[in-house]
């Protein structure tokens, strides 16, 4: 498409079954009770002018532009205040509104600078356009009054101005900033003509207020009072292109509004399914990595880790690579050959990688990071339920009753829908939160935790199972659903087991720290509160009892009754932008796409037919067995794309020694991360900018990817993949994804009815999309369970190996933050820094004075696995007894401290559970400055001059 | 690879199985690492001294020896077969 803005019909659409017919400028329309009259003229082409209104937020009615006359109506009411009514004559172009409108127009103009030819929003503003809209030619007050033009521009946010002198105080910004975002940042300061957009308190600018930095004001504003940096650096976009997001889960889509191949700014595009226009600061602003000086753009190898990296011929980097993938094959055999695949790549880079390991190389030692984060939610909700997504899509949570938020932290790590269910909690549903660490949802603006339960870390099986007792024994149970959709007799089994004294609140206080009278009483209210949602994350996943407590999550949503229609259900948080869709890829080295195991045979064969090749019925190597073997000497070489183990796995000295040990490590990246210290090959990637494709979000959306611009190294991630696959005897001839795309719809049951003209179309698309679904699926088990009843686990608590002592007497958790992603890889390397400098590690004020520890002090943290320094942030978010820090810097090296226990089904990392000490610190630990020399060595360019440290 | 390491992993199965009734949980646990672990870790379990492991594990590890297939005892262990849609994506 060229470039305009995307329509805007002035306020909210109105969710309504009862119909409304009214005329308009002698047109007639149809619309649902409740819309506006202006958005109704809008819906059959009309333009009535407005400044207050945007239809991402509710009616103001302050500007009195919209102004219309009605048959038999009074005067001249306002159409965006003004809800149609059956039979309704509307006039929106008469000699009085002109005269009207005119006289609003002069007024706000009298005080508007007239600078528009060197204005940056020239040409895409809206005064400007409804000053035209008005036919306004002159401004009788003249310009020499008192007026707000000399105002300073606060540029104190790295990505947007605001400035003040533009400002025409519609509101809009503080209204999208109160309803769309729900962080409340701006309001309106002063009265009257004093009246002025503030953020924060007096003393606070844009970047010192409490402002997030979604973007929603930006979007909001009719003028360039509030705009991007990069609007007035670059200029006027020329096109724009609709994509998706490549940070989170949630799977947002924007508009990339382009000029040539520069992007000028990312846009959320309100026609998204997952985010309805709306936007964090990574999504919204923080791109700018994708031309970072550090990314590397030209193919390297080198002999050995100890000498400086050698650029190269793309042909010489792959000839190279496939010699010694051979001879590693020849001399160890297929299964010392593997892989991992990136859940921040399209499923087509995703789907080739897998088929590379697999057909190519002939071991089935692939496996992606989903291991070291929701592994644990396929095999618990597919023990109980029969498939292992997300059973609702994002929508859903506007008919949620009670909203239960367990190891999770949205608004830090999926903003876009944390607004969405905080905008819900505004509206009155009740939230519980279970987490050691008192997340922002707790108590923020207008929201406040009905309950919040401080667990101990490692033991929400603990919690979950006596919340389940009160459930049951106080007979709060939904049993006509459990015996209507689930196995009786399971369920009997279970509610015996729950029952049990030993599982109520009050026996279990010791252990879970949890005061038992308000665990109580949040167990009667999700069970008798109406639609109950539960919404995880990572601190359910990363613990050694994962697995069950994602079952005990499924056990309390269906004792409940809380499966299968709006409103419902259990919803893991994706981490990353397309760990759905990795999984979904045959990702995993047990099984092919679409979930099936790879030692049936009639599976086998159905892609040994289509590949021509004979694969391996046994299971490969998962991540840490990979690294285990890799030390042990079975296992010598690795093809990792778009993933940095190095810094984002546990254990960092296992994960360095599993590197070290092997004969080839390949990366595929943007950047000299901190695994290519130890690889041999570097093969650049490609952004997310640069490539075609397809997303699947934590709703189970496929989405396009659609390339805006040529790739910075010259190739898609998915033909760099195909290029060493045909340079190891290979014989690929995919000339675009979608072609990939057809293969896996070929394939792959749930993606039987998808194709890239149907992505392409924007045809909201669930999986499964098959004969049975086509089109799509947007919440699950609606009718039944996938796998017929559903199935109640009895989830036995076993404590983690992991515990405290006199050595190590605090319990360490970890997370992230709303500005950083992973491992900050893309992030840091973007203005989002200016957030969050550098990790740091919180601890509750009795802790720290018992140590003699205050705010900023340097301390040094460490486990039996290893030990790192950061600064500490003394804070009464952790409990006592509890530390907790981030994993954005490599600096810092979090992951030193985390150790190799993990989740008993899956294997996923125990991450958030470390028995530590923390004591008093001068500098940097010896790892520390170990790994600095290390870093700084293994990032040496041949040839080029003395390069810094990329990290 | 390090026996250690399997040994726990092994314990761990049978000891978070041991809720379902012994009997079943051997069963399970013998399923369980025959979907998911590779030849060479289930070659070094094998060839590890049995009382090393709980009894549970213990027990897992003689059933696969035995060259006994195990019918899946969880969900998360049965997958789609071949044109079917649903089940897992555990790790």
């Amino acid at each position: 498409m060229g470039y305009e803005r995307q329509k805007d019909f002035g306020t909210p659409e109105a969710k309504s079954a009862e119909q409304v017919t009214l005329t308009i400028d002698g047109r007639e329309v149809t619309v649902p009770a409740g819309t506006s009259v202006m958005r109704a003229a809008a819906e059959i082409g009309g333009d009535i002018p407005k400044l207050c209104a945007t239809d991402n937020v509710k009616a103001y009615g302050s500007c009195r532009l919209c102004l219309v006359e009605i048959e038999g109506a009074r005067g001249t009411p306002a159409s965006c205040t003004t809800p149609v009514a059956p039979g309704m004559k509307v006039k929106t172009q008469t000699e009085r509104l002109a005269k009207l409108r005119k006289g609003v127009m002069e007024l706000y103009i009298s005080d508007h600078p007239l600078d528009c030819l060197t204005c940056s929003a020239n040409n895409d503003c809206e005064l400007q356009d409804q000053a035209a809209n008005v036919g306004l030619r002159d401004v009788r007050y003249g310009y020499a009054g008192d007026n707000h033009l000399g105002l300073e521009t606060d540029v104190s946010n790295p990505y947007f101005d605001f400035d003040a002198s533009k400002c025409i105080v519609c509101s809009r910004c503080v209204r999208a900033c109160a309803e769309v975002q729900g962080t409340f940042a701006l309001t309106i300061d002063g009265r009257g003509f004093a009246s002025m957009v503030s953020a924060g308190q007096e003393v606070d600018d844009f970047l010192s207020s409490e402002c997030v930095s979604c973007g929603a004001c930006v979007q909001a504003c009719p003028t360039a009072t509030l705009q991007e940096k990069s609007v007035k650096a670059i200029g006027k976009p020329e096109r724009a292109v609709v994509t998706t997001c490549a940070y989170c889960g949630v799977g947002c889509t924007f508009r990339a509004e382009m000029r040539g191949e520069q992007v000028v700014r990312m846009v959320p595009w309100k026609d998204g399914k997952a985010n309805h226009g709306h936007s964090c600061v990574k999504g919204r602003f923080a791109w700018g990595y994708a031309n970072h000086a550090d990314r590397i753009t030209k193919p390297m190898i080198r002999e050995s880790i100890d000498q400086p990296w050698r650029e190269v011929s793309w042909e010489e980097a792959i000839g190279f690579t496939a010699t010694r993938i051979k001879a590693i094959k020849a001399e160890h055999g297929a299964r010392a050959l593997g892989g991992i695949t990136s859940s921040r790549c399209t499923n087509e880079d995703v789907f080739l990688v897998q088929k590379l390991i697999r057909a190519g190389f002939g071991a089935n030692n692939v496996d992606t990071c989903a291991r070291v984060c929701h592994s644990p939610t396929g095999f618990g909700l597919s023990t109980t339920f029969g498939t292992s997504a997300g059973t609702q899509d994002f929508d859903s949570v506007e008919d949620s009753d009670v909203i239960l938020v367990i190891g999770a932290n949205p608004t830090d790590g999926h903003p876009v829908f944390a607004s969405r269910m905080k905008k819900r909690l505004r509206a009155g549903a009740k939230l519980i939160v279970i987490d050691p660490r008192r997340i922002d949802l707790v108590r923020s603006p207008h929201i406040e935790a009905a309950h919040h339960l401080p667990l101990q870390p490692g033991t929400n099986v603990a919690v979950l199972t006596s919340m389940a007792h009160v459930i049951v024994t106080e007979g709060l149970a939904d049993e006509a659903f459990v015996k209507e959709r689930c196995d009786w007799d399971e369920f009997q089994d279970w509610a015996r087991f729950v029952s049990d004294e030993r599982h109520s609140p009050e026996f279990l206080e010791s252990v879970t720290r949890v005061p038992a009278k308000e665990l109580r009483a949040a167990a009667r209210l999700f069970a008798t509160g109406g639609n109950g949602a539960i919404y995880y994350g990572l601190g359910v996943t990363e613990h050694s009892q994962g697995s069950s407590t994602v079952m005990a999550i499924a056990n309390l949503a269906m004792a409940t009754g809380n499966i299968g229609r709006r409103g419902v259900g259990v919803n893991p948080l994706r981490g990353q932008n397309n760990v759905q869709g990795a999984c979904d890829m045959g990702s995993f080295p047990h099984e092919l796409s679409g979930y099936r195991h790879i030692s049936d045979g009639a599976t086998r064969k159905l892609f040994e037919d289509d590949w021509g090749v004979t694969l391996d019925a046994e299971p490969g190597l998962r991540i840490p067995n990979m690294l285990d073997a890799a030390v042990d000497g079975s296992f010598k070489a690795i093809y990792i794309q778009g993933e940095d183990i190095l810094q984002s796995d546990p254990d960092t000295r296992h994960v360095s020694a599993g590197l070290a040990a092997m004969d080839l490590v390949i990366v595929h990246d943007l950047f000299l991360n901190e695994t290519a210290h130890y690889a041999h090959v570097f093969l650049p990637g490609s952004t997310f900018l640069e490539k075609s494709g397809t997303f699947t979000n934590a709703e189970r959306r496929i989405q396009p990817v659609r390339r805006v611009m040529d790739p910075a190294n010259g190739y898609e991630d998915w033909e760099v993949t195909q290029l060493l696959a045909n340079a190891i005897g290979c014989d690929w001839n995919y000339t675009h994804a979608s072609e990939i795309l057809d293969e896996i719809a070929r394939l792959t049951p749930t993606f039987a009815g998808v194709s890239w003209d149907r992505v392409d179309s924007g045809e909201p698309l669930q999986w499964p999309v098959n004969e049975k679904a086509p089109k799509g699926s947007p919440i699950m088990h609606v009718e039944g369970f996938v796998r017929g009843k559903g199935k109640f686990v009895v989830t036995e608590y076993i404590p983690t190996d992991e515990r405290t002592g006199p050595r190590f007497p605090l319990l360490l958790t970890t997370g992230r933050i709303l500005s950083q992603y992973n491992v900050g890889a893309q992030t840091r390397r973007t203005a989002n820094v200016v957030w969050h400098e550098e990790d740091l590690l919180e601890m509750h004020p009795t802790d720290a004075e018992n140590r003699g520890l205050k705010d900023g002090d340097w301390t040094k943290l460490a486990s039996r696995a290893g030990e790192t320094t950061l600064r500490l942030q003394v804070t009464d978010r952790v409990a006592p007894g509890v530390v907790y820090t981030t994993f954005h810097h490599p600096l810092t090296q979090a992951n030193v401290i985390t150790t190799d226990n993990s989740d008993w089904a899956t294997n996923c990392p125990e991450y958030k559970v470390t028995a530590v000490q923390v004591t008093a610190s001068n500098g940097p630990s010896e790892w520390q400055e170990e790994y600095e020399a290390l870093s700084t060595r293994a990032r040496r360019i041949e040839g080029a001059a003395e390069m810094e440290p990329a990290e | 690879m390090d026996i250690a390491k399997l040994r726990r992993m092994a314990d761990q199965i049978g000891n978070n199985y041991a809720a379902i009734g012994h009997d079943n949980a051997v069963l399970a646990t013998a399923d369980h690492i025959r979907k998911f672990w590779d030849p060479r870790m289930k070659a070094a379990i094998f060839a590890d001294d049995r009382a090393a492991l709980g009894d549970i594990a213990g027990r897992a590890i003689d059933v696969l020896a035995s060259g006994i297939t195990p019918t899946p005892q969880s969900g998360g262990t049965d997958f789609n077969s071949v044109n079917e849609v649903g089940h897992n994506d555990a790790g």
